[in-house]
């Protein structure tokens, strides 16, 4: 818990400083997150080939984890599906749509807006934003009330990337092999589901 | 995104061919360098204009369609957890 609020802190420090341009430059248009990133996956591949119990971990895995993406994706549509009865003006469709940005928000807002306009790609960007950090900020109380794949499914598609180094740090480095595999599979859905919800 | 990957296999390799040493410092590095980004991510947020205006308007809509979606994939995901741990365990995780 008080490892999510420092993250939160950190997250709403860099919102007021963006608001209030507070540094002079854009930081949006510099790659030092891109660089703080790499940094951050070698670090999490150190100590996950540093650390004796990695391998041991990886061939205690249950193969069976391979259906966690289908877990995922047919749980995000069941979700928004029901979120459809609540945003009364949304069709079904246009609410898995959404859901099926799966926190991959670039492509999946570019796909929506050519198919569904700029008001609803913007709700797909917004939502998808919102997952990731969702995923990120509440990893320890997902994985306390849900067990340890549950950061997995609710990272979605960024779970080989952005999201990774919270799930190796909240369920586990033996769940690393999955959350890449899970983000790989659920990754190549997006452009598949979105194109489909949208011409329904 | 294939060279972020690329990186983390370089430190795996790295980390493996040393282990000998073993780096205890790592995981205050790694959470560190999780605050710089979450802090990138709401600088890159705020001084968005478009996401800041969209975030009164649109926003809650958004927030209602992830919610239940990160509800739906986590109860998918507790039960396949439950299925295939918890069970076997006599209801220990």
């Amino acid at each position: 818990m008080k490892g999510s609020l420092i993250i939160v802190g950190f997250f709403a420090l860099g919102c007021l400083t963006g608001l209030f341009n507070i540094i002079p430059f854009n930081i949006s248009e510099t790659n030092i997150s891109f660089y703080a990133l790499c940094a951050l996956m070698f670090s999490v591949g150190l100590s996950i080939g540093n650390d004796p119990q990695t391998i041991k971990n990886f061939r205690a895995l249950n193969p069976r984890l391979i259906f966690l993406p289908v877990m995922t994706i047919l749980g995000t549509l069941a979700g928004t599906a029901l979120a459809s009865m609540v945003l009364t003006h949304r069709t079904m469709a246009e609410c898995m749509a959404v859901g099926s940005g799966f926190g991959y928000y670039s492509l999946s807002s570019i796909f929506i807006t050519e198919y569904k306009g700029a008001e609803l790609g913007t709700v797909a960007l917004l939502s998808n934003i919102t997952r990731e950090i969702i995923t990120l900020l509440a990893a320890p109380l997902l994985v306390r009330w849900f067990g340890n794949l549950a950061p997995i499914s609710s990272g979605g598609a960024t779970t080989m990337d952005t999201t990774l180094p919270i799930i190796t740090r909240y369920s586990g480095q033996e769940f690393v092999v999955v959350s890449i595999f899970h983000g790989f599979v659920v990754d190549f859905s997006v452009p598949f589901l979105v194109t489909f919800f949208c011409s329904i | 995104m294939f060279t972020v990957i690329g990186f983390m296999f370089g430190g795996i390799i790295l980390g493996y061919a040393i282990k000998n040493n073993r780096l205890n410092f790592i995981s205050s590095i790694i959470t560190t360098l999780i605050w710089l980004l979450l802090f990138i991510l709401g600088i890159e947020v705020g001084s968005n204009q478009q996401i800041i205006n969209g975030l009164a308007t649109l926003g809650l809509e958004a927030i209602v369609i992830t919610i239940a979606a990160v509800m739906g994939s986590c109860i998918a995901a507790w039960l396949l957890w439950y299925a295939l741990y918890k069970r076997k365990k006599g209801g220990k995780a």
